[in-house]
């Protein structure tokens, strides 16, 4: 925890707060809600817009933020008992839908739609009464991992503004790394909130498959799709997870369990007697040098803490790239279906075509209105699924992922939280894989079981490599509904990887100002 | 060698209802040919004896009392909608002339 407390006015160390200390200060009413909303929208301001722009967000939602925070001071100042996290801004990755509020999913296709509903987790922070800041940027229909797929211009990483971000959900990581946002929701459907977090110095949790509700995340791949809590500290996503999760009855295949104790978890620093099982195919040859020594480090503190190692291993997720890309493009082909030009979105009547049948629209309408990756996987998807290649392809990828449980099921036998490294890379460059499909989801190779299985999963720092000075991810796994064992392994990690180096890593990443962005 | 021609992905992409452009499926072709070839290493995973999971938990089917509860007003649902017409969506003609 910080010590000294910043005098009210001075913004710029309100956007450095973490949101446990902003809720805390928010509590003794040392700073008012509009005052820290306000710093962030100005961070926002300085550094998102421009040539260089971090650009994290495609829609900002001032007048609704400030107006929530108003509310909030307010009600504090009468007296009223609020939500821990009342008037702590949130940023929203702009796959939940959110009444009044732009929702594109980074597709031209929802360019300009307004949703008549909120998501239920957009609900659940209304309902904390979190500001809303805005809407983040992300792979379009959160296909990619890079960010550069969205129809709006990629986001740039606040590390290096020439590099990607990570994705689906880079603006949300951005954001945080930025100091745009102490809090970003994420969704997660093979590491589009753990890969972005890794390589953006971020934190970020893919909770337990159906622990957060899914109504008004818009579909990607229904089986593997889960709504999660990115943050700068494990406490912060903890608390954010809390507000996120509980049982939907609008979803489902929302859990009926009560949420764990995640916030708890996060406050028990104690790893002795853990067992820590090292994913050998994760965690070897495939990675980049400076992430296999950054990662090696971190598992020898936790060892240093009393924690147990212990060699584990999963020989069918050699497998789990290739069915997934198989299972996803499937289920995406049929989620997507429904952008049909009808009741909502764009509708583009073909050329010269006098006039055209709703099929000749539809077709035009998802031609102009989707990208090059969309397209790719939708026709993917509709191959694998098409009679004579549905047992070959759909049908032994649902195989494989039998046997992904199965290997998860025999792991956490010998071991309380399995570890790998997040990615296999940190960052590239902005550019550097846009054409090569294969190459970008190489990517999520260590990210993917944990959505095939279900199981939750978090990315923390785990420090910066030494052949380009850029965040690595360390990956920790818990078997299903044990998400308070991520917050217990991360928050003891995070805390052992702190003292060493006197401090959190973001405060080693370079300044970013309105005048290196404008360049 | 690309394991799915251009004429395929001109079928599928009519079946997707995906007007592509000419030179769109020339690209597709050839970068779903490297996909595939990729993926089809699925098939020698997993034995005749291993169950498919299309799910990652046991689901069950949910059911709500079937009562009367608020939904959206028809203004509200329509408010997305490309072309209205007395409280309806308007849609291009359905059925070919001939």
């Amino acid at each position: 925890m910080s010590s000294a407390t910043p005098p009210a006015d001075d913004s710029r160390s309100l956007t450095r707060r973490t949101a446990a200390e902003l809720a805390q200060m928010l509590r003794t009413r040392q700073v008012s809600s509009v005052e820290v909303v306000q710093a962030h929208l100005d961070r926002i301001h300085g550094t998102d817009p421009g040539e260089r722009g971090v650009h994290a967000f495609l829609h900002v939602s001032a007048d609704s933020a400030l107006a929530t925070a108003a509310a909030v001071d307010r009600a504090r100042a009468a007296g009223e008992q609020l939500h821990p996290l009342a008037g702590v801004p949130v940023a929203v990755k702009d796959v939940m839908t959110t009444r009044g509020m732009p929702t594109t999913c980074g597709s031209r296709i929802l360019d300009g739609w307004i949703p008549p509903y909120d998501a239920t987790v957009v609900r659940n922070l209304r309902d904390a009464r979190m500001p809303i800041l805005g809407k983040t940027n992300m792979d379009e229909f959160a296909m990619g991992s890079s960010t550069e797929h969205s129809a709006f211009g990629p986001t740039r990483n606040p590390w290096d503004l020439d590099r990607i971000p990570g994705g689906s959900g880079g603006g949300s990581a951005a954001a945080l790394a930025a100091f745009q946002a102490p809090l970003a929701t994420g969704s997660d459907t093979g590491g589009s909130i753990r890969q972005p977090a890794a390589v953006t110095g971020t934190v970020g949790v893919k909770p337990t498959y159906g622990g957060v509700s899914r109504y008004g995340l818009v579909a990607l791949a229904s089986s593997l799709d889960q709504a999660g809590p990115c943050g700068r500290t494990v406490l912060d996503t903890a608390l954010l997870h809390e507000v996120m999760a509980g049982h939907d009855p609008l979803d489902s295949t929302s859990l009926t369990d009560d949420v764990p104790d995640v916030v708890g978890a996060a406050r028990n620093r104690d790893v002795a007697g853990l067992r820590i099982g090292v994913i050998r195919e994760l965690s070897g040859d495939g990675c980049q040098p400076g992430v296999r020594a950054r990662f090696d480090e971190a598992t020898a503190l936790l060892v240093e803490a009393g924690a147990t190692l212990v060699d584990v291993e999963c020989p069918s997720f050699t497998a789990a790239l290739a069915a997934y890309y198989l299972i996803l493009p499937s289920e995406a082909s049929s989620n997507l279906a429904k952008f049909d030009a009808m009741r909502y979105g764009l509708r583009v009547r073909p050329e010269k075509v006098v006039d055209p049948t709703a099929e000749q629209v539809m077709a035009a309408t998802r031609a102009a209105g989707f990208g090059d990756e969309v397209k790719r996987r939708i026709i993917l998807g509709t191959y694998a699924l098409s009679s004579g290649y549905y047992d070959a392809y759909y049908g032994s990828a649902q195989k494989v992922r039998t046997l992904i449980q199965r290997d998860f099921a025999r792991a956490f036998e010998n071991a309380d939280v399995l570890v790998s490294p997040t990615a296999p890379t940190t960052a590239f460059r902005l550019g550097e894989k846009l054409e090569d499909p294969l190459a970008m989801y190489l990517n999520d190779v260590a990210t993917i079981p944990a959505n095939l299985a279900g199981v939750p999963a978090m990315s923390i720092p785990a420090g910066i490599a030494d052949e380009d000075d850029l965040p690595v991810g360390f990956q920790i796994l818990a078997p299903a509904r044990a998400d308070d064992r991520l917050y217990h392994v991360g928050a003891a990690l995070e805390t052992l990887l702190e003292v060493r180096r006197g401090g959190p890593l973001l405060d080693r990443a370079p300044e970013i100002s309105s005048a290196s962005v404008a360049r | 060698m690309s394991a799915i021609s251009r004429e395929e992905v001109a079928h599928l992409a009519m079946l997707a209802r995906i007007d592509l452009a000419p030179a769109e499926l020339d690209r597709l072709a050839g970068q779903l040919g490297a996909i595939l070839d990729s993926v089809a290493t699925v098939q020698q995973v997993a034995g005749e004896d291993v169950p498919a999971t299309s799910h990652p938990m046991p689901l069950t089917n949910v059911t709500r009392p079937d009562e009367p509860r608020p939904c959206l007003k028809a203004d509200e649902a329509l408010s997305g909608a490309p072309e209205k017409e007395q409280q309806r969506f308007r849609v291009p003609r359905i059925l070919q002339e001939d």
